[in-house]
């Protein structure tokens, strides 16, 4: 990160290619929310960012959410506002969607759907991956 | 004997667990994560299906409705509100948590 903080001082900043890995299920847990609002805050670096949503990660971009019964926020609409802070790049496991009964309709993004080998073609090419 | 479960299947062995030590005709309530379990094409989906035969298997509405999960539910599965799972623990001598 501190490499980042230099970058940003100089004249032209480096570009690296980061990855967010999701793979918990949202309101269960924090990972899904934190995870979300760092993604947010890397938008303002000016990086290569993706998302991958594999495993229970997956069920973060269901459609139809109504958190008012439990009482938490539902963040899910914000993975919408996403290529407002230019993060477009978002992608979901086929093996992790089928295991779940869940197709690309279900979800509240459009995303790209990779096999598993091309998954992990994506994550060979990143500067730095961070896993939630 | 009331069995809670509030970890997803597809995460932890909890609800695995669960459904091999739990003694017939007692009730499994599924709470937050666990409840994906018992919705249609989920892996555990035929374990619970299969467990239905011995046990009571109970999802908490709210933790369906906060997933976008209410209308992939199980047949045979009885969702309940908040005040279906006070009256769930109350009409049990004893709960477990499989935590």
């Amino acid at each position: 990160m501190s490499d980042m903080m230099e970058d940003m001082d100089g004249e032209e900043g480096v570009i690296k290619k980061f990855m967010f890995v999701n793979r918990k299920a949202p309101h269960g847990t924090i990972y899904a929310l934190e995870g979300l609002e760092v993604v947010l805050i890397s938008a303002a670096f000016d990086q290569d960012v993706s998302m991958v949503f594999a495993d229970d990660g997956v069920y973060e971009l269901i459609k139809g959410m109504n958190t008012k019964g439990i009482e938490v926020k539902d963040f899910s609409k914000t993975y919408r506002a996403l290529d407002g802070y230019d993060i477009e790049k978002l992608y979901v496991e086929k093996a992790s969607m089928d295991a779940r009964g869940l197709s690309e309709d279900d979800l509240i993004v459009d995303v790209t759907v990779l096999g598993s080998e091309e998954m992990a073609n994506l994550m060979a090419e990143q500067d730095v991956v961070i896993s939630y | 004997m009331l069995n809670i479960v509030n970890k997803s299947a597809t995460e932890r062995n909890s609800l695995e667990s669960c459904l091999r030590m739990a003694s017939k005709g007692s009730a499994v309530l599924l709470i937050e994560d666990a409840v994906y379990a018992v919705t249609q094409g989920s892996a555990a989906a035929a374990k619970i299906q299969a467990a239905m035969a011995d046990l009571q298997i109970y999802a908490l509405g709210p933790d369906l409705d906060a997933r976008g999960m209410s209308a992939r539910v199980l047949d045979g599965v009885k969702v309940v509100d908040y005040g279906g799972f006070v009256d769930l623990v109350a009409e049990h001598n004893t709960c477990q948590s499989w935590l």
